[in-house]
């Protein structure tokens, strides 16, 4: 299987304290790598590097053989990585449908000379990417909120926007941070089928998450992370048997998800 | 050489007051993230109603004590009629209103006093003093003193008293000061009065040099807006060492290079320190979680 | 009504009536001054509402542009003998261009530092026009020459009221093509999230600077038909630190993010004044007083509040 993003002794400090530490891992593509991992163990901070919104201190990002270490998130999003939020992004004031067809923005070729004077070839695109959003909102489940204000949507459709939105740049690769938290067990199942059926197309996914069952259940292959290191890499199957995750990780994060439900 | 002296001081003096209208921004943007653009009206207050008291009869303490418990009324009337009511709204809404704020008050100080120059009488004489070849208007040294001493008390306030700590945790985070039983609206209430004193202080102080009239705020707020930027915004340190580079700059700009660009130079070394360090000098760095 | 509000064609039509209607009931010569007043401004304002209620970033110094378009026309024709409309025109490109010289470093900063540093852009601008005199007459301003077109000479404020209406027209047309373009939405979205934009492919600091162009062109443009109506222009006339707080005023009054709000906040700001003026020295007093209780009691301005009314208890 020839990997498509890849990093090697990643790492970023931030006054010292160094929170990503020395962390190598491939993403092929049609493949579901989760990253898991207690509180603070720097899975969003993984995942703000890899996206281009931190400079790492060391260590390098290939994506599809090609060094992209350090390149700017529009860049990356250019070739073909995109992401969604642990905390919402949305752009509120928009329409769901209009929050996706921002994604479409680095397939629009018009320049802004005939977005003044509105050119028939601007509003072909604008159909043009609507079309595209409409079949993006389509596949995460949100088609019938399309014309709906972003700010009006709930938090569970939020996230399915987000990822929806991200879909729509076509990536190779996709970023899913915690896409299931705050989600009701319908809405979780519904970002499984999502994820599943991204996979299936043939994109690569890396996803953070807190839902075990979740993971567990979509993962190809499950990175444990924990202060900032990689502890353990492989199947399922594996790391769920791992007794260095079950001493160091699954025990705490046992307790912190008791202390949850 | 007396020249470079001279520059120093002359721009040490107007660096003064712009550090005060500056810390007077600043308490007010800890305690409340409002940036009050009404702030320059208060030094306009402190200068005025001092010289309209004084043309009344009062001796000039008892008038500059009225002026500045006046201005502090003034500044709670601004906090309790328009910001609280406008608790809420957005950034640049409520400096909407504060420069509503600002029209209004120069408004009223037109209508009670009148379009006209005034000054006061230095406190201790006009005759220069003469240092190292550099005349020193001995009013020079009374705005700096009394800069140095407002600036000492808030800072000692600050860090001795139960009331500083209240202020300073409700700058830190308003949501946990509310929590743990701060009244946080006297608190903002309270930071209004602080910074309209201080800015009827430097008004007083400053009014015997450069005299003052009806409209002479906006230029204030303009110049301590910029100090407060230039130090780093919500930085008390910043604010002063702002104001006081903002003055050096135009007194040296203006000596050295050009008087009539003299605000013009000062304003590109604030724009270039922003280039350098866009948090200002003493600012935070804030990175943006995701 | 809503629906009519939120169709951007019915609105340009509506508009374009109106101004084409109001002649019709103006008394006097005052009242065209006055309307094509508001017509100069509510087109800087709309350019500084794409910057500010689209794509989120303040300007407070955004009558320098005014003043750059102002004197284009007046020292173009006076010293250089330039046809007003060609003067116009260079003005435009002057402003297009310092805008995008200066936009870059400017537009990294954020909030109130983007404030200061605007600031510090109007006051240079506003510095140089006072300064040298040799060329702008210094503070008391200079004379503007009669634009002449096609060999007549337009001069009275009915003709002038008909060109402004044309631009403001123009002028809305072009700015709603533009926030349903790709471009708009991308400048939308920098409003809301930059690092949701960037993560997308939106190349932030190119379309805050693409922004910031076009805000500086139609301040520059709305400077130049200033000077023509006026015949005389003076550096705080035009480019002065309150006509910048003046234009954010009208945005902001009218409602961030909405072209009609533009026009109506600057129909507040240049009406308000003027009607006030019979209060003689209760004037500045009022306006402030107008000014603050209308932030306070429609926090979102004007169009906003009225839309989210209309829509039933804005919800």
């Amino acid at each position: 299987m020839s990997t498509l993003l890849e990093t090697e002794n990643l790492s970023i400090a931030f006054g010292g304290i160094t929170a990503v530490d020395q962390v190598s891992l491939a993403v092929a593509p049609g493949q579901i790598h989760s990253i898991i991992g207690p509180n603070g163990a720097g899975k969003t901070t993984l995942f703000n590097l890899i996206s281009g919104l931190y400079q790492p201190s060391s260590g390098r990002v290939k994506l599809a053989g090609e060094e992209v270490t350090g390149l700017p998130p529009e860049q990356l999003a250019r070739r073909g990585l995109s992401r969604s939020f642990q905390n919402l992004q949305i752009f509120f004031r928009m329409s769901a449908v209009e929050n996706v067809m921002v994604g479409c923005h680095r397939h629009e070729r018009t320049g802004i000379l005939s977005h003044l004077l509105a050119l028939p070839n601007v509003r072909a695109e604008n159909r043009n990417s609507r079309e595209i959003a409409m079949a993006q909102l389509a596949r995460v489940g949100l088609a019938d909120l399309a014309e709906k204000e972003a700010g009006s949507l709930s938090y569970g459709a939020l996230k399915r926007l987000e990822i929806a939105r991200a879909l729509a740049t076509e990536p190779r690769i996709l970023l899913l941070d915690e896409p299931a938290a705050g989600c009701n067990p319908v809405e979780t199942e519904e970002i499984d089928r999502v994820i599943h059926d991204v996979a299936k197309a043939g994109i690569a996914i890396l996803l953070v998450e807190h839902d075990m069952r979740l993971v567990m259940r979509i993962s190809d292959e499950i990175t444990v992370l924990e202060r900032g290191r990689k502890l353990v890499s492989g199947k399922p199957e594996a790391v769920r048997e791992d007794p260095r995750v079950i001493a160091a990780y699954l025990g705490t994060f046992g307790s912190e998800e008791a202390n949850r439900a | 050489m007396p020249e470079l002296l001279q520059f120093a001081f002359s721009g040490l003096t107007v660096g003064a007051v712009y550090a005060l209208v500056a810390l007077g921004f600043t308490l007010i943007y800890n305690a409340s993230d409002v940036v009050n653009f009404a702030q320059g009206e208060f030094v306009m207050l402190g200068g005025m109603i001092t010289v309209f008291l004084h043309l009344a009869g009062l001796p000039i303490p008892v008038a500059a004590f009225a002026a500045i418990l006046i201005t502090v009324l003034v500044g709670l009337a601004l906090y309790a009629f328009a910001i609280d009511l406008a608790r809420g709204s957005g950034a640049v809404q409520i400096i909407i209103i504060t420069i509503g704020a600002s029209i209004f008050l120069r408004g009223v100080a037109q209508v009670i006093f009148d379009k006209r120059f005034h000054a006061l009488p230095a406190w201790f004489g006009s005759e220069p003093i003469r240092l190292g070849g550099a005349a020193i208007l001995p009013q020079s040294l009374v705005v700096l003193a009394g800069a140095a001493l407002i600036v000492a008390l808030i800072f000692l306030m600050i860090d001795r008293t139960i009331l500083g700590r209240a202020i300073l945790a409700t700058a830190t985070n308003r949501l946990a000061a509310r929590l743990v039983g701060i009244p946080v609206r006297r608190i903002v209430a309270l930071s209004f009065a602080l910074s309209a004193a201080i800015g009827a202080v430097a008004g007083l102080l400053v009014t015997p040099i450069t005299l003052t009239s009806y409209d002479v705020g906006t230029l204030m707020a303009l110049k301590g807006f910029a100090a407060a930027m230039l130090g780093g915004m919500g930085s008390a340190p910043g604010a002063i060492v702002g104001g006081v580079l903002l003055g050096l700059a135009e007194s040296f700009g203006a000596g050295l290079i050009s008087s009539k660009y003299k605000d013009a130079i000062a304003f590109l070394i604030i724009l270039f320190t922003l280039f350098v360090r866009p948090q200002g000098l003493f600012g935070k760095r804030s990175t943006e979680r995701v | 009504m809503e629906r009519l509000l939120r169709n951007r064609w019915a609105l340009v039509v509506a508009l374009a009536l109106i101004l084409a209607a109001l002649p019709l009931v103006f008394p006097s010569n005052y009242y065209f001054r006055v309307a094509a007043l508001v017509n100069i401004f509510a087109l800087a304002a709309i350019g500084l509402n794409l910057l500010m209620g689209y794509a989120g970033q303040v300007s407070l110094g955004h009558a320098g542009f005014m003043g750059i378009g102002a004197y284009a026309v007046a020292i173009g024709a006076s010293r250089f003998g330039l046809n007003g409309a060609v003067a116009m025109l260079a003005g435009a490109a002057m402003a297009g261009l310092l805008a995008f010289l200066v936009g870059r470093p400017i537009l990294r900063l954020k909030g109130h530092y983007l404030a200061v540093a605007t600031l510090g852009l109007g006051l240079l601008i506003s510095m140089v026009l006072t300064n040298e005199a040799g060329w702008t007459g210094g503070p008391d301003g200079m004379a503007v020459p009669r634009l002449e077109l096609f060999g007549t000479r337009l001069r009275g404020p009915d003709t002038w009221y008909m060109i402004t209406a044309g631009a403001l027209v123009l002028g809305v047309i072009l700015a709603l093509n533009l926030i349903e373009s790709p471009t708009g939405r991308a400048m939308r979205a920098i409003h809301d999230s930059e690092i949701a934009a960037r993560v997308v492919g939106v190349d932030v600091a190119a379309y805050k600077l693409k922004i910031f162009v076009i805000s500086a062109v139609y301040a520059s443009i709305a400077g130049s038909l200033m000077a023509f109506l006026n015949g005389h222009i003076t550096p705080d006339g035009t480019a002065g630190f309150l006509r910048s707080v003046e234009l954010v005023t009208m945005v902001v009054l009218g409602g961030l993010g909405s072209v009609l709000g533009a026009i109506v906040g600057a129909a507040m700001l240049v009406i308000l004044p003027q009607a006030l003026t019979i209060f003689h020295e209760y004037e500045h007093l009022l306006l402030g007083l107008i000014i603050m209780a209308s932030m306070i009691l429609l926090p979102r301005g004007v169009i906003p509040s009225l839309l989210a009314r209309l829509r039933g208890g804005g919800a």
